[in-house]
């Protein structure tokens, strides 16, 4: 017992130990504070929809409105917080959807082999030879574009790596002492890989989890800049960045200010994630 | 016969690293020589601090950050405790090391070959492919390697450890150096061609006349090579004396546990040794004749 | 080389496999969508005859396998349907706008290896220092910004502060093309002897590809790093050292080569993805590659014309692929010589 919260403690010291880490870490806890108290802490909560404040259109950052407005008098910074929202739950559902599909495809292509290997790995490869953007594109393409849609599209593309990542570690698993001893005593292959293999594949899971999800919110928002995500007048990081791209450089508080969101998610779930890979690896 | 310098003068070599919870000292106060052509081994378990000793005399180790050296270290007379572009400009050529796995220590993406010609190249920047091949081949005979062509055509994963060991000595003596060290030679070999190449080392290096500084834990392998031997312990120089009169009245306890233990397959924990006891803690014994040069052997 | 042409052989039956999968994967998910593409190509303006005219002709009543098969068929014979956007065959429309995409992912692929790896080298080389604190962070900014704001930032400072690069196209629009070779302007102009046209499409070369290679370089740059890390703990190098060979030949090459090899592995995955956000440079610099065309057909949903593009993107992967690993086969001796053993 006290070597588990040994390890719990040597983890977690190394793991805010990196002021990297604890930018990561504030800067998380910002977009996620932002998105869950955005209707109480926004100035302008109902400049979500299609009607802003006619007065002030494409008004400079300043005043009452921070991040400027848009060409329809909608404060920037509202919608921003609004548009975390909706790329933090984007991201959280094509996850929860895409990691158990892929680790579970992964862990029974890698321990099971043969045929099973063979034809479940060249099914992931099919969905990896298309590159990354163009898979989800092209779904969308044949799709509505509504946020249901835009979730399904990436979920799509996405499982297929996390079936690569489990299925090399469970390849190496297979071989080690704890499965062997689980196979003689007779377990059943749901319990060697559920409750023996994949305990083992928790840290490489959640340090990817936790990079993807600002992974997820920069394909989201490229996809939406395209035109193939949400549409107006949702608020979403992407198409404010388009749609401030025709004002540019005069309005540029419309694209720049967007711009900085998507770099500041993506960013901060990156060193996060970094640091849960270094801390997990101290352990190792 | 005038007294020559040694070829490697070290006297009162400290070493500390700077870390985490503070600093800690790994050599203290430890002098050695080696004298022209003379064979003289450290001794040691892992941690004694013998390889960073090593590394120290070829000014490898004083770039690392937090490492701090002082004393003196000659080599041939010069200065070169501080490390820097002297010491960088003798090594591999007036001074060489060998390591402790062949295999891994040869790049595994260049050939036998062209690893010749990159140390010759290096002290001779003109020399020709043809002259550096002709070179590499004699070096590779003088190791007895029967086909040196194909070897040079080898990759070092394509050799066997006994083959690569025999090449990595070719390599080290090409440029004639007036000083190798070995650092743990053979040791990821098996025992037999372990014993076999250090007899090589030994006759090539005779005939050379080069001096070497063997580093091992194993006193039975030093037996057989070196002239003199000195025991190190913790940081610390213990015993000091010829190799016969290491063997024959050995003083220090923990020599004495050394040769004990010899022979054994491993390196295994050194049994029955106090180290608390006041025998222990005594200071470097010098045997008969054994005294630094320039002073009593500390 | 026999290992060679096995591997090679190899992988691309491996490739060919997948391809399959690929066509059978976009085939079906274009077949099965909601909606009437008969309908959707024509408009809401033709009569019901002629949308049940068009769905006869292409074959749109048939079961999904027998599809399918017309379109195996049509495949082999080099036809990859008709787009309604442009009312030309796919292959002509795709044979007009992928160079210019392969152009664009070339350049920025060449500047990722020639910026991303030296970074990563002085980076390894200085590491724990300032210098490499510095440039870590700066590699994950640019993995972590997405291509298009790249282009709009890039676009910005170098085409409207400081107009240094043209603002968008592949060309100026007074220019006069040279007679097509290969599609790729910079080459073609090179052939022909035409030096102005060669440098005014370097001009509008130089933002989009620099935009679309952000994140590669950045990535190669920490993938570099991190391997030169790795290697510099390996025993070869302290000999290296050990033989006096200097820093500077040690970090490029004696500590490089070995590390080059994983680093190449994960380059070419991630050159190939470039194929990806192509899209969205192109769409930022108005590109006319096979990128952009890809769009306007999605956003019509122009049926034939997505498949075929999907198709043949597929294809450039999977091709860009298997040359990164024969690149790796070649350079790392191990897999070469793997039957010759002594």
């Amino acid at each position: 017992m006290s070597a588990a919260t040994g390890t719990a403690r040597r983890t977690w010291y190394v793991f805010r130990s990196n002021p990297l880490t604890i930018l990561g870490l504030a800067i998380v806890t910002l977009v996620v504070f932002l998105s869950i108290f955005a209707d109480f802490i926004t100035p302008f909560p109902e400049h979500v929809g299609p009607i802003g404040d006619f007065g002030s259109m494409s008004a400079p950052p300043g005043g009452q409105y921070l991040f400027g407005t848009d060409t329809l008098g909608r404060d920037l910074l509202t919608r921003i917080a609004y548009a975390y929202r909706l790329a933090l739950v984007m991201a959280v559902v094509v996850l929860i959807i895409s990691v158990p599909v892929g680790v579970t495809v992964g862990l029974i292509a890698g321990y099971v082999g043969g045929w099973v290997d063979y034809a479940l790995m060249r099914i992931t490869d099919i969905f990896l030879s298309i590159p990354p953007l163009v898979l989800a594109m092209s779904i969308m393409g044949f799709l509505e574009p509504t946020l249901i849609n835009g979730m399904l599209a990436v979920t799509v593309m996405w499982w297929p790596w996390y079936a690569r990542l489990i299925y090399n570690v469970t390849r190496s698993e297979a071989r080690e002492g704890y499965v062997l001893a689980a196979e003689i005593v007779g377990a059943s292959t749901f319990h060697i890989l559920f409750r023996e293999i994949l305990p083992n594949c928790w840290p490489s899971i959640l340090t990817k989890m936790t990079i993807d999800i600002g992974f997820v919110i920069l394909i989201a928002s490229s996809l939406s800049f395209l035109g193939l995500g949400v549409q107006p007048p949702t608020p979403d990081l992407g198409s404010m960045v388009a749609d401030g791209a025709k004002y540019m450089p005069d309005a540029w508080w419309l694209t720049v200010f967007p711009a900085i969101a998507i770099l500041l998610v993506v960013l901060g779930f990156n060193l996060v994630g970094d640091g849960l890979r270094e801390a997990f690896e101290a352990d190792a | 016969m005038t007294v020559r310098q040694p070829v490697l003068a070290i006297r009162d070599l400290s070493l500390s690293f700077r870390g985490a919870g503070g600093d800690s000292e790994v050599l203290h106060s430890i002098s050695l020589h080696v004298n022209a052509g003379e064979k003289v081994a450290l001794v040691g378990e892992s941690g004694s601090g013998k390889s960073v000793t090593a590394r120290l005399a070829m000014g490898l180790l004083q770039g690392t950050r937090g490492a701090r050296a002082s004393g003196s270290i000659r080599f041939a007379g010069t200065e070169i405790i501080a490390g820097g572009q002297e010491i960088a400009r003798l090594r591999g050529t007036r001074v060489t090391m060998i390591f402790q796995d062949p295999t891994s220590a040869l790049n595994p993406t260049f050939t036998i070959r062209t690893q010749f010609r990159q140390v010759l190249r290096s002290s001779n920047p003109r020399l020709s492919s043809r002259e550096a091949d002709l070179m590499a081949e004699a070096g590779l005979a003088d190791v007895q390697i029967d086909n040196p062509r194909r070897v040079l055509d080898s990759y070092a994963f394509q050799l066997s450890g006994g083959m690569n060991q025999r090449v990595m000595i070719a390599m080290a003596l090409i440029s004639r150096p007036r000083l190798l060290i070995a650092d743990e030679p053979g040791t990821a070999l098996d025992v037999t061609v372990q014993a076999q190449t250090l007899k090589l080392m030994h006759d090539l290096t005779e005939r050379l006349g080069t001096a070497v500084l063997l580093i091992s834990h194993n006193l039975g392998v030093v037996r057989e090579f070196a002239d003199r031997i000195y025991v190190i312990y913790r940081g610390s120089m213990v015993e000091h004396g010829l190799t016969s009169q290491l063997f024959r009245a050995p003083h220090h306890p923990y020599t004495r546990a050394l040769l004990s233990a010899v022979p054994r397959i491993t390196g295994a924990e050194l049994p029955g040794i106090v180290e608390r006891s006041d025998e222990f803690l005594r200071p470097l014994y010098v045997h008969a004749g054994c005294g630094e040069p320039g002073g009593a052997g500390s | 080389m026999n290992s060679v042409a096995r591997i090679l052989l190899a992988r691309t039956a491996a490739a060919a496999i997948v391809l399959i999968g690929v066509s059978m994967l976009i085939f079906t998910i274009a077949r099965v969508i909601p909606g009437d593409p008969a309908r959707i190509a024509l408009g809401p303006l033709a009569t019901a005859e002629q949308v049940e005219a068009l769905r006869t002709a292409r074959h749109l009543d048939e079961s999904l396998p027998v599809q399918y098969g017309y379109f195996v068929r049509d495949v082999f014979h080099g036809n990859l349907g008709t787009s309604f956007y442009t009312n030309r065959p796919v292959t002509t429309d795709i044979a007009q706008f992928l160079p210019a995409s392969l152009e664009l992912i070339f350049a920025a692929g060449f500047l990722m290896v020639v910026l991303g790896i030296p970074l990563g080298i002085v980076s390894a080389h200085f590491r724990g220092g300032g210098v490499d604190h510095v440039g870590r962070l700066l590699a994950l900014l640019s993995v972590c910004t997405p291509a298009f704001v790249w282009g709009v930032i890039l676009q910005l400072v170098f085409a409207y502060f400081w107009p240094i690069f043209p603002l968008e196209g592949q060309i100026s629009a007074t220019a006069v093309l040279p007679p097509r070779a290969t599609g790729f302007i910079t080459i073609d102009a090179l052939l022909a002897g035409n030096w102005s046209v060669f440098v005014d499409a370097l001009y509008h070369l130089a933002l989009p590809a620099l935009a679309l290679a952000m994140a590669g370089i950045g990535q190669t740059a920490r993938l570099t790093r991190a391997n030169m890390v790795d290697t510099y703990d390996r025993p070869f190098v302290e000999m290296a050292r050990a033989y006096g060979f200097p820093p500077l030949a040690i970090a490029t090459r004696f500590a490089f080569r070995p590390a080059f090899i994983p680093t190449l592995t994960i380059l070419g995955l991630d050159f190939a993805a470039l194929l990806g956000n192509a899209f969205l440079v192109e769409k930022v610099f108005v590109w006319p590659g096979i990128s952009r065309y890809g769009v306007e057909v999605i956003i019509r949903k122009d049926l034939d014309a997505i498949v075929g593009t999907v198709l043949i993107i597929a294809a450039a992967f999977l091709i860009m692929n298997i040359i990164v690993d024969l690149l790796v086969v070649l350079i790392n001796p191990r897999i070469r010589l793997a039957e010759k053993r002594t």
